[in-house]
């Protein structure tokens, strides 16, 4: 599959790759200029590749209760929020962000990977409520960094009372958008939603960001970026098998509430924990899989790994027992090699 | 200019006497994108051909890379350690990874020349 701006990305020269069935691109300039275009200007990314689904209905709230650990009643119409949802083992079917449009209205946004799987599983538990696939149908850019808010401000001088983790409707070049102060980054910025039979903002967002030094950027820069931020990646950090308090995800997890997966995981002994490293003197990168040792015994697996250009230390996520805590030294075998490393918070950056 | 030879591993040798330096293509390190590591083998160690013999890591990859020759490791780049982007920049000049001190000369012949080797990745620049 291709979004609607497939042509632009060719036409900058990117290198695309397949992402769960879509022609994406990998990066255009080099993943390390990127990240750091986004990181002290900004950058401009096509995630129209994530799913957007639509819930309507009298009930549709309750039911949005009902599917994810976090608690949407904290928040009002045009607020988003972050969420697991869990089967009824408490596994992650997919980590999500639910936006609040009405009482009776909700968009979520899941993992381009999902869309199937989630949409079924949503549609089993809908209780009369109503589901959409707008996927095709919506585009979606990210701009993000710390420049992003001038590069709009420029069409709307209201972005700059949107908080974090809130939305409102805005007309971007004549284009009407849905703009929401949200990302994958770590860095300060907004992910735009439009109509996808318009692709013009790609453009117009490029050419108006040249002043502040705006790059394209892919999905190489994206994955270092939510790396750094201590953000988790569907299908590497977290799955079916792991559960949000495993995961570093028990502040989404609101036992006070109703929801799928609650009783088993208030029965969950975590059997592991997903935990930051640091590769000591050396730079070679972990990849997915590679072993973590511990006095001479395999003790858990990476499950992403990069190298971080703000820290300049190549960086991960790792499982290990739960009774490790941050400082403890391990090994990382990578390539037949055991490598020295050091646990610490999945939070490498900070704002 | 000294002759370049290609390997289907994309290293590349120049030999002058019986001293082979080794780097990486234009088109391998385009292919891996950015090089954040290199990681060497000692001096003095001893390789065969097609052996792995040092790794480079890319933000996205690692990657082995294969000795083109049988000889011994007498140099390596030690400026890549702090600067490991010179191998995107610059792969056929300030990104020489190795010198090796090769002990059978006529494997040289048989490695590719510029032009096979651009007609084996199909693309102009070699």
């Amino acid at each position: 599959m291709r979004t609607p701006f497939f042509e632009n990305h060719v036409k900058l020269g990117a290198k695309i790759v397949d992402f769960h069935g879509w022609n994406m691109p990998l990066q255009y300039s080099g993943i390390l200029d990127e990240q750091k275009a986004v990181r002290s200007n900004v950058g401009l990314f096509d995630i129209s590749h994530m799913g957007r689904f639509r819930i309507t209905g009298e009930t549709s709230e309750d039911c949005i209760q009902n599917l994810i650990t976090n608690d949407i009643s904290e928040i009002t119409e045009n607020q988003a929020i972050y969420s697991p949802m869990c089967n009824e083992k408490g596994g992650i079917i997919d980590d999500v962000i639910v936006s609040k449009i009405s009482q009776d209205e909700f968009l979520i946004v899941v993992n381009s990977s999902n869309i199937k799987k989630d949409f079924e599983w949503i549609q089993r538990h809908l209780d009369g409520n109503k589901l959409k696939d707008e996927t095709q149908k919506v585009a979606l850019l990210a701009l993000q960094g710390p420049k992003a808010q001038a590069i709009i401000e420029k069409q709307t001088s209201e972005i700059t009372k949107l908080k974090p983790f809130h939305f409102m409707k805005a007309k971007l070049y004549g284009q009407d958008c849905v703009i929401s102060r949200t990302g994958y980054t770590g860095e300060d910025g907004f992910e735009i939603f439009f109509d996808s039979s318009n692709s013009i903002l790609w453009e117009k967002l490029l050419s108006d960001g040249q002043i502040f030094g705006i790059k394209p950027a892919g999905l190489g820069a994206r994955d270092v970026l939510r790396l750094e931020a201590g953000m988790m990646l569907y299908g590497n950090d977290i799955d079916e098998g792991v559960t949000p308090l495993e995961a570093p995800l028990k502040w989404t997890v609101k036992f006070e509430k109703n929801f799928i997966g609650k009783n088993a995981l208030e029965k969950n002994n975590p059997q592991k924990r997903l935990v930051g490293f640091e590769i000591v003197g050396s730079k070679r990168v972990a990849r997915l899989n590679d072993q973590i040792i511990y006095e001479g015994k395999n003790v858990g697996r990476v499950t992403s790994g990069t190298f971080s250009p703000t820290l300049a230390k190549s960086i991960g996520f790792c499982y290990v027992p739960p009774y490790m805590q941050f400082g403890q030294d391990i090994q990382i075998l990578i390539g037949g090699k055991n490598y020295d490393a050091k646990l610490r918070s999945t939070r490498f950056y900070k704002k | 200019m000294t002759e370049k030879r290609f390997t289907q591993d994309h290293e590349w040798v120049e030999l002058s006497g019986d001293i082979a330096t080794i780097g990486i293509s234009n088109f391998a390190q385009d292919q891996l994108g950015d090089i954040v590591s290199i990681e060497f083998p000692e001096i003095n160690s001893k390789f065969k051909q097609k052996d792995a013999m040092a790794i480079v890591d890319s933000v996205k990859a690692s990657s082995d890379i294969y000795c083109p020759m049988d000889g011994t490791i007498i140099e390596v780049n030690e400026n890549l350690e702090e600067h490991p982007e010179l191998i995107n920049k610059s792969p056929y000049d300030q990104g020489w990874m190795l010198k090796l001190k090769v002990s059978n000369i006529s494997q040289f012949e048989n490695l590719m020349t510029q032009q096979r080797y651009e007609k084996f990745v199909g693309e102009a620049k070699g």
